[in-house]
């Protein structure tokens, strides 16, 4: 599954990284703690947070990841929209609190490091 | 000499300011460029670039200033921080996961989840940590770009001051560089 197909089916909003939409997902992970992030999400993975600040694109540029979806319909910092561009990191909105964004992206075949 | 040895060991140094969160990771993003233009393997620049966030994160939250240094060798790659400001009182409790010590704004950000320092033991190789309170705080990693190598030697590539010999081989706990990768430097 590529990124571009959650962002049709999801109606997911994209900020940044538009020419970086055919990126593979390989599952997802969801935090806010950017440690947390580091030690657990894995290549290819979908993030899905609440944080807008630049150091967001810096942990998926440097875990690989395949995009990053803000949830509860938050905005990116100026500076973050920079950075992703700058990193090629697909940056995309959802209006969705993170349960139910999660819940849609699990429906949609996205699953974590354990899948049912 | 081939090339290999003409452009190996080179170093760079980074200025890190404490508070500065806006360009936070630049460092690490640097330091994954450097290497990806070295040509090292993917698994080695990204376990580099997690050890350095984290080590950059740290200065950013916790001191008032930093310098970090990057040494390239051909088979194994150093970053060595020193910073100045609060410092850690017990290094083997800061090690634990989950251990924290930062402010609200710290965490308001993602950070302070007290998973840096465990982080970076996780992917690197070797990593020592010192402190002494109310001075700054030391710290130095390294991972091998080859899967084996002789650890003491890694640490101190000129073989300096060690007692063990780099050509006999042996862990650096051996050598009592390191125990359980922190070494207690508070009050020295």
């Amino acid at each position: 599954m590529k990124v571009e197909t959650l962002v049709k089916s999801l109606g997911l909003r994209v900020k940044a990284g538009n020419d970086q939409l055919h990126q593979e997902v390989t599952g997802g992970y969801a935090g806010d703690l950017l440690s947390d992030v580091i030690a657990h999400s894995a290549r290819g993975n979908v993030w899905v947070t609440i944080q807008t600040h630049p150091n967001i694109v810096a942990v998926a540029s440097m875990k690989e990841l395949a995009a990053i979806i803000l949830a509860g319909g938050r905005e990116p910092d100026p500076e973050t929209l920079k950075k992703a561009e700058e990193e090629g990191i697909p940056l995309l909105i959802s209006l969705l609190p993170a349960f139910e964004l999660v819940g849609r992206l699990y429906q949609a075949g996205v699953t974590g490091i354990v899948s049912c | 000499m081939d090339q290999t040895e003409e452009r190996y060991p080179f170093y760079k140094t980074f200025n890190i300011e404490g508070g500065n969160f806006i360009h936070a990771g630049s460092i690490s993003s640097q330091v994954k460029r450097i290497l990806k233009e070295e040509g090292f393997p993917n698994n080695v620049i990204r376990r580099m670039s997690i050890a350095t966030f984290e080590a950059e994160m740290n200065v950013i939250c916790y001191a008032r200033w930093g310098i970090l240094t990057l040494l390239v060798f051909s088979d194994f790659i150093k970053v060595a921080v020193n910073d100045e400001g609060a410092g850690i009182h017990d290094v083997n409790q800061a090690m634990i996961e989950g251990f924290s010590t930062a402010d609200e704004k710290i965490r308001e950000l993602g950070f302070g989840a007290g998973m840096g320092l465990s982080n970076i033991k996780k992917v690197t190789d070797e990593m020592v940590l010192t402190s002494v309170v109310s001075q700054g705080t030391h710290l130095e990693f390294m991972v091998n770009v080859n899967p084996v190598r002789n650890s003491c030697e890694a640490l101190n590539p000129a073989g300096i001051n060690l007692k063990c010999n780099p050509a006999t081989g042996g862990t650096a706990e051996q050598h009592g560089i390191i125990s359980n990768g922190v070494k207690d430097g508070a009050g020295k």
